[in-house]
């Protein structure tokens, strides 16, 4: 698997963002989109989320297989809540309108079942957003862009060098552990637990040993080729902001302005349309 | 003369954890221009000596040194490893662990970001130098995406890109197959021409590297220098063969026929030794005393694959109509390129991945309906790194896994790991962790952890990758001994002398066919073969046709039969 | 042994990638149907303890963001801050436990193994928790109570794989003593 993050690469106006301005709208979209619970204001986020979507020519078969997961974890953690606490909504709105009743504790109110629509919203203000952050940007320029918004280089560069040595992790991980089953080692359901583990610990430790190995031949090359000389360093992947770029960013500082804003004008996270 | 650029003056070191020094009284000068090779068995120092000249010693591994080195008459010590790094570039033997950078484009600019090179420049230095190794055409490319000689060929351009003065080459044969190793050879040969640097390549691989000019050949042996000369005047000595490296073929062959090898003769390549006719003569005699060869003994068939076909999740198809007959009691190589289809073989051997056609039968039964652990009682699978393997402290529990794992009774364990252990040349170290042990022995620790379930076949991968001259035949004589209890070893490889010294048969994979299944030695002498494998022609074959001998497989057996008999009584 | 910064610089980066791997492709059916047991953790640990406090930490971070990032589900940035403080903590006693040096004596495992427990907890009952209330709004019994199962499995873990790992590495580093061939 070469392209586990599944970036894809298509010409289109958000692919020719910077990844820094990108990085900087993700993050700033997501605090807006944290900060509050106003629902008109996320309601509104998924639709421009659709909108940038279309701009970017990323279509939806592209990324079912991740929208699978997202939709499956939804759901989960929906059921979750209403189980462990099914009038969360009557807590945080103040008021109990009954729709009918389950038994016991358990009554559907008109108010949990607005926390949860709001709860689904905040889903899909922050989901779609980083899938496409993924999609648009180029791997390469990930670390480029951390140190561009004021990340240590030698920090953005572990970064570089995570994704760089993935796929080679990935498969020393996968041949060690043929090697290992030859020889009787499994992690299957038929074993216990702890058999498991330990199965895994026999799988683990040739691939973590020869990791150390792996760290010492890469610092050594590193050095030899001047990492870590001088207090910055510039980046081959690494582009001036335009135009467009600059616009972006002012525009998702605007939205977070807004959910503060929102805030204060609500006097808390909630819009209440219940009083 | 030129000037030199480097300077060893009754120079030492030992590192702090050691108690003995690894480098003695080395005295040794580079000059400008000047190609050095640099040889000499394992664990002689010449890996330290590298670290020296690069700095990484003292920076990196903390030690004590005495005496002098001198880089451009400014002592190194008094430098740091940046300024060190200007002058002297390094190609690591480990071209995945070098390659630093998620695209080629990236990794060449390493440096030169580091440097704070900006915008134009950074791209312009980056083309030319992907220009100057020829990878320009890749630079989107991934490191995934390329072959071991494209790496390496990344990582030369990552250095150049510096302009430095000295290029300092780790092993740079090590992981290349035969035909990409002679352009390894002859890349380096141009870019010395083009770019005047010195050149300093360390290698064991003594005959492959002189396949271009080398000015000087430094021999080291127990952290001392025992020879500092030229190719032709050590070729006429005997200083390769005591010290562990491997003389070239050719000039091995032309002292069982008798010749005595002189620096006049120009021995360095078979390119450039003359041959005398009374020289030839001597050569023709000593083919045609040649014993009536013994047949070959009829042999059951033990692993019959039929026309397998497998193709990755991706697409990649990487194996097609693949039929291989392996004999019970065969001791056989199977060659070819990376991504030709040898180890997905072998991963479809031993049921790790599963043939989407043919068949697969194994002394009669169906491999199908067995698991990957059911096969590996019969088929054992041995990896190319034994520290990928071992998963245990102490040898006795690392051998025993696999009985254990299977459920066998801890009374009846005992003795057949004490057993294995024995076989194995073990015995003496059964209590020891297992990191106390060398690389080799390792090696013999993993194969013992798969003996020890008594299969018929054992498969290794690259059982010699890395290994120098004695370790390497250490390892062959242990395979032939196991070989010559009965059990059936299949080797993938790309080193041709294993291939022609040790194996019985090869069978040659391209592009995820079988393109050859025939002796070594008719293999190594068909053109065709060679360049569609990336092998290359063993120079036994220049030999023979320089010599006027026309049947040159015959040659080449001839050569191959004589060591056998001659020289490992 | 003293870590250059450019060694903990790889460190993190390939601490990070096998973080990521093992937290993608090596999971162990857990006795709960449809859960799977994360074995990231033991690694995190064993990697906090060799290479400190902010190697630890940016494992976490990084690792478990480069995991969320791969699925597509968002970034849960109170799950992610929770891994970075776990990788904190235990990097906490890298001072005292030498693994680095080759020793993992009984009294390490115990220093060792107090230590994950104490950062389990504190990352998947007081962090994680917290954070999902203050940005997410979740009710707090179901907040707490995943926190809870969640750190119990990485707890026991973090005691066999993360115990297992130091001992292996602390073996492989020579000691001075007396090895004898024998006959």
């Amino acid at each position: 698997m070469t392209n586990i993050f599944n970036y894809i690469d298509r010409p289109s106006p958000i692919h020719r963002l910077t990844g820094a301005t990108k990085l900087v709208c993700l993050l700033l979209w997501s605090l807006a989109a944290m900060t509050t619970y106003d629902t008109r204001f996320l309601a509104v986020l998924p639709v421009i989320s659709i909108v940038l979507f279309r701009i970017s020519k990323i279509r939806i078969r592209d990324v079912s297989f991740m929208l699978g997961f997202t939709a499956v974890f939804m759901v989960l953690n929906n059921v979750l809540i209403f189980l462990f606490s099914p009038q969360h909504g009557v807590g945080i709105y103040g008021t109990k309108s009954v729709l009918f009743s389950l038994g016991g504790n358990y009554a559907v109110t008109k108010e949990q079942l607005f926390y949860h629509l709001n709860l689904l919203l905040k889903y899909l203000s922050t989901i779609p957003i980083v899938l496409l952050f993924v999609c648009t940007t180029n791997p390469s320029e990930f670390a480029a862009s951390l140190n561009r918004i004021g990340v240590k280089y030698t920090i953005a560069y572990s970064v570089a060098l995570a994704l760089r040595y993935i796929p080679d992790i990935q498969r020393e991980y996968h041949e060690i552990s043929q090697a290992q089953q030859a020889r009787g080692v499994e992690m299957s359901k038929k074993q216990s637990l702890f058999k498991r583990l330990k199965s895994a610990a026999a799988i683990l430790i040739p691939l973590v040993l020869s990791s150390m190995d792996r760290i010492e031949l890469i610092s050594n090359a590193m050095e030899l080729r001047g990492f870590g000389k001088n207090k910055k360093r510039t980046w081959y992947m690494g582009r001036k902001f335009g135009r467009a770029d600059i616009l972006c960013m002012a525009f998702c500082a605007l939205l977070f302005v807004l959910a503060l804003a929102l805030n204060a004008l609500n006097g808390g996270r909630y819009w209440n349309p219940f009083i | 003369m030129n000037e030199p650029v480097l300077e060893f003056k009754n120079f030492g070191f030992q590192y702090n954890a050691q108690s003995k020094p690894t480098l003695y009284d080395i005295n040794l000068t580079v000059r400008k221009g000047e190609k050095l090779l640099i040889a000499g068995p394992s664990g002689c120092g010449k890996s330290t000596l590298a670290h020296c000249i690069n700095g990484l010693i003292p920076f990196s591994y903390r030690g004590e040194i005495s005496g002098s080195l001198k880089l451009f008459g400014k002592e190194t010590k008094e430098q740091s490893i940046f300024d060190i790094s200007r002058h002297v570039g390094t190609v690591l033997q480990d071209s995945d662990g070098q390659f630093i950078g998620l695209t080629v484009a990236e990794d060449i600019a390493f440096a030169l970001e580091n440097d704070c090179v900006g915008e134009p420049e950074l791209h312009q230095r980056v083309k030319q130098a992907a220009e100057l190794v020829d990878i320009e055409s890749h630079l989107l490319h991934a490191p995934n995406e390329l072959s071991g000689g494209q790496k390496q060929r990344v990582s030369l351009a990552g250095v150049m890109v510096d302009d430095v003065d000295i290029l300092l080459f780790d092993e740079p044969l090590a992981n290349l197959d035969p035909a990409t190793g002679k352009q390894a050879i002859e890349l380096i040969d141009e870019i010395q021409k083009k770019t005047g640097a010195a050149v300093i390549i360390i290698e064991h691989r003594l005959e492959d590297v002189l396949h271009r000019n080398v000015d000087r050949v430094v021999l080291m042996q127990a952290g001392r220098i025992i020879a500092d000369t030229t190719p032709a005047q050590l070729l006429s000595q005997n200083y390769l063969s005591d010290n562990g490296i491997r003389e070239p073929l050719y000039i091995t062959a032309l002292k069982y026929a008798g010749v005595e090898i002189r620096p006049e003769m120009h021995p360095e390549s078979i390119g450039t030794v003359e041959l005398t006719e009374q020289t030839k003569e001597k050569v023709r005699a000593w083919f045609h005393a040649a014993p009536p060869a013994a047949p070959d003994p009829e042999r059951e068939t033990l692993l019959e694959a039929k026309d397998l076909r497998f193709a990755y999740a991706n697409g990649h198809t990487a194996l097609q109509q693949v039929s291989v007959s392996v004999k019970k009691g065969e001791l056989i190589a199977i060659v070819g390129t990376n991504g030709a289809g040898k180890s997905t073989f072998s991963k479809v051997v031993c049921g790790f991945e599963h043939q989407q056609e043919g068949t697969l039968r194994f002394d009669g039964t169906d491999l199908m309906t067995l698991s990957i652990k059911e096969r590996a009682d019969h088929i054992g699978y041995v990896m190319q790194n034994p520290n990928q393997m071992i998963s245990k402290t102490m040898i006795f529990d690392e051998v025993a896994l696999g009985l254990r794992t299977r459920g066998v009774p801890e009374e009846e364990v005992t003795p057949r790991v004490e057993e294995t252990l024995k076989i194995c040349g073990l015995w003496p170290f059964r209590k020891w962790p297992v990191s106390a042990l060398s690389f080799g022995q390792k090696k013999r620790v993993t194969i013992a952890s798969i003996l020890v379930l008594e299969p018929e076949m054992i498969i290794l991968d690259e059982p010699t990758a890395g290994q120098d001259y004695r370790h390497y035949t250490d390892i062959m004589t242990f395979l032939e001994e196991l070989n010559g209890r009965g059990i059936t070893v299949v080797m993938i490889t790309h080193d041709m002398h294993l291939m022609l010294e040790y194996a019985h048969r090869a069978v040659v994979f391209s592009q995820g066919r079988v393109i050859a299944d025939d002796s070594s030695a008719a293999i190594l002498t068909d053109p065709d073969v060679i360049s569609r494998a990336n092998l290359k022609e063993t120079s036994l074959y220049e030999l023979a046709l320089r010599c006027g001998i026309g049947d040159a497989r015959a040659f080449v057996q001839r050569f191959i039969d004589y060591e056998r008999e001659v020289c490992r009584k | 042994m003293k870590n250059s910064p450019v060694k903990t610089i790889v460190a993190i980066g390939v601490g990070a990638a096998l973080f990521f791997v093992l937290g993608r492709f090596v999971s162990i059916p857990s006795p709960v149907p449809n859960t799977n047991i994360a074995t990231q953790y033991g690694l995190l640990a064993f990697m906090a303890v060799m290479f400190g406090p902010v190697a630890g930490a940016l494992i976490g971070l990084i690792g478990h963001a480069l995991i969320d990032f791969s699925y597509g589900w968002g970034i849960w940035w109170s799950w992610v801050i929770a891994s970075g403080v776990f990788g904190l903590l235990v990097g906490l006693v890298s001072k005292r436990v030498k693994v680095a040096e080759g020793e993992f004596g009984k009294k390490d495992i115990l220093v060792f193994n107090l230590a994950q427990i104490v950062a389990h907890v504190i990352a998947w009952i007081v962090v994680a928790p917290v954070l999902d209330i203050l940005m997410y709004a979740e009710p707090v019994n179901k907040v707490f109570l995943q926190g809870a199962v969640g750190g119990a499995s990485n707890i026991v873990t973090t005691a066999i794989i993360g115990t297992l790992l130091c001992v292996a590495y602390a073996a492989t580093k020579p000691k001075k003593g007396s090895l004898k061939e024998e006959q």
